[in-house]
């Protein structure tokens, strides 16, 4: 295998993904719904219109809106990255999946290639949320747009290669719906997504290391701060070691023997 | 001449000019007793400086050579040389003195007695009070108008602005606003007056030919109770395109076109914003917050807040003194 097959591969997976976007647009477009109900009416309905103490990497005081969109920014990652994981386990039977495991190229090169792709697809949404929310006043500086994209791309590949280890290893999620009560909301819920950290301190020590611990609460406070232009070298370099951690271990646990879907035929049987 | 050649004659003249001092930002720190220093090239405080009880009223001498500042406990004002870089000498003021304003002749300096219901004159060359007006009860703000012929005083419990002739010392008429003014700004045209009502929540802007009131604003910002919204320091920029209104423990500034009155937007800045002060070409204001302790910086071009310098404790008033 030469580079340029690496790279067929990687190009044709990624238009494959932007596909794949355009056939199903009315579905990513719902998927900006849930963020801009956060931002519209959550955050509206905090009333925190006197001002969010200052807290790197802002520089002043900050309205609630603005606090919460690089949360936001997280958890439409988060949501797609988990749901296309998902979907990698459970459609590889059939269809496109199939397809692409023929392959001759390495596994973890295909599956680090279709999470890169995913991801890139989220980051597109991620970019139209940013634009919706300059109509609610959260404008970052302008630079920031291009250097939270490293950021957003490093969330995608964590909690996408976590999705992938998730359905690989714990055969009792078979629905969205288990993994979005067992994972995504508490993922979402114990980070720095909607309070910072110091208010999770107030409310309890435990809380805050729950937080503290959770690897989504680093990679939205690498997207915050790269959004300011800032460097936070902490959340960058747990997300990055994270990312690379569940990325080996997703490849390298990656059977699609192992698991099956309820009623569904093995491919081999 | 080439390019190298002009690079050497730049670097030359570059080399030859005095030292220069960049733009610092001077805060009066009422619970702390001192000033803090801020350098606006790097919006850092870079120095502290301890002066008398209660800090308050800050100005620049026309000449930008001294400080005037308001030692409201220490019943004194306090003069400090900025070359010198400390206090060199005290004014008579009368008793609790805590905003003044200062002549364009850069001699009268007129300080409101908030207890004694007076406006103080003082020579700042001889030290000699020329003389004492009775005003109403607690007066507070005070203005001289740019051409010198008026000064105005503002008393909170009378509610009304006194307008001084500076001639002879005498009130010419006294006019009244809403609840509480606190403080008055000219426009630097001078054909116009605003005075901040507190308590009453307004601006009142007043044609100072004619001695009628223009205009009276008012302030609503979503989500914030109208009783926080109490207006108290005013900038106008010399070019009579904006005016910015600290309202108080609203947390906002409010940004007004000051040819139109209308408010175009509210300024989110600390807790409990005070007064304010433009740098040299007015591109930046900064804003005194006592509650935060903390100065915040408005871009004026894009009318943005930029940052949130940490200073003293209640800081109250702000001057900039520009590059030596």
């Amino acid at each position: 295998m030469r580079p340029v097959h690496y790279w067929h591969c990687f190009v044709g997976i990624q238009t494959r993904e932007w596909l794949r976007f355009w056939q199903q647009r009315t579905r990513f477009a719902s998927a900006l719904v849930r963020p801009l109900l956060w931002l519209v009416v959550f955050a509206a309905g905090f009333r925190a219109a006197l001002g969010v103490s200052i807290i790197p990497p802002y520089q002043t005081y900050i309205t609630y809106e603005t606090y919460i969109v690089p949360g936001l920014c997280g958890m439409i990652v988060l949501f797609n990255s988990m749901q296309g994981a998902l979907s990698m386990v459970y459609d590889r039977e059939l269809g496109s999946m199939r397809v692409l495991l023929m392959s001759p190229l390495p596994r973890p090169f295909l599956l680090v290639t279709k999470l890169l792709a995913m991801g890139v697809v989220s980051i597109g949404q991620v970019y139209i949320f940013l634009l919706v929310a300059r109509l609610f006043d959260v404008e970052p500086p302008a630079w920031g747009y291009l250097a939270v994209f490293p950021a957003l791309l490093m969330a995608a590949l964590m909690l996408g290669a976590l999705g992938l280890l998730i359905a690989t290893w714990v055969k009792q999620l078979e629905n969205f719906a288990g993994v979005m009560n067992f994972v995504i909301f508490p993922m979402f819920f114990l980070s720095s997504a909607l309070y910072p950290l110091w208010k999770m301190q107030e409310a309890g020590p435990w809380l805050y290391w729950l937080c503290q611990l959770n690897p989504f609460t680093h990679a939205v406070e690498a997207i915050r701060f790269s959004l300011y232009l800032q460097w936070n070298g902490t959340a960058v370099g747990i997300t990055g070691a994270v990312t690379l951690v569940l990325a080996a271990l997703a490849t390298a646990g990656f059977r699609p023997q192992r698991t099956r879907i309820l009623g569904a035929r093995p491919a081999n049987g | 001449m080439n390019r190298a050649c002009k690079h050497l004659i730049a670097l030359a003249l570059v080399a030859m000019s005095p030292i220069t001092r960049a733009e610092m930002a001077y805060v009066t720190n009422e619970k702390d007793n001192n000033l803090s220093v801020i350098d606006m090239d790097s919006l850092t405080v870079v120095d502290t400086i301890p002066v008398g009880q209660r800090p308050r009223g800050i100005l620049l001498s026309k000449d930008h050579s001294r400080l005037y500042i308001c030692a409201s406990d220490s019943d004194t004002v306090q003069v400090f040389d900025l070359k010198a870089g400390k206090i060199v000498d005290t004014l008579p003021s009368g008793e609790d003195p805590e905003q003044f304003a200062l002549h364009p002749d850069n001699k009268h300096l007129y300080i409101a007695n908030e207890n004694d219901a007076v406006v103080t004159v003082v020579n700042v060359d001889s030290k000699v009070v020329e003389a004492q007006i009775d005003v109403g009860v607690e007066p507070e703000g005070m203005a001289v108008s740019p051409d010198g012929r008026w000064a105005v005083a503002t008393s909170e419990t009378s509610s009304m602005l006194h307008w001084i002739d500076t001639a002879s010392y005498k009130i010419t008429k006294n006019f009244v606003v809403d609840q509480r003014p606190r403080h008055v700004e000219f426009s630097k045209d001078g054909k116009t007056l605003w005075a901040s009502s507190e308590i009453g929540g307004t601006v009142t802007i007043v044609d100072t030919d004619a001695l009628k009131e223009i205009k009276k604003l008012s302030f609503h910002i979503r989500g914030v109770n109208p009783d926080k919204i109490q207006p108290v320091g005013i900038a106008l920029t010399s070019d009579g395109r904006y005016a910015f209104v600290a309202l108080g423990p609203a947390n906002h500034v409010a940004v007004v076109d000051a040819r139109t009155y209308e408010v175009l937007d509210y300024l989110l800045v600390g807790k409990r914003v005070w007064h304010m002060a433009f740098n040299h070409d007015e591109s930046e204001l900064l804003t005194t917050n006592g509650v935060s302790g903390d100065v915040s910086v408005i871009d004026v071009n894009a009318l943005k807040v930029t940052k949130s310098i940490k200073v003293g404790r209640y800081p109250w008033g702000v001057v900039v003194v520009p590059d030596a």
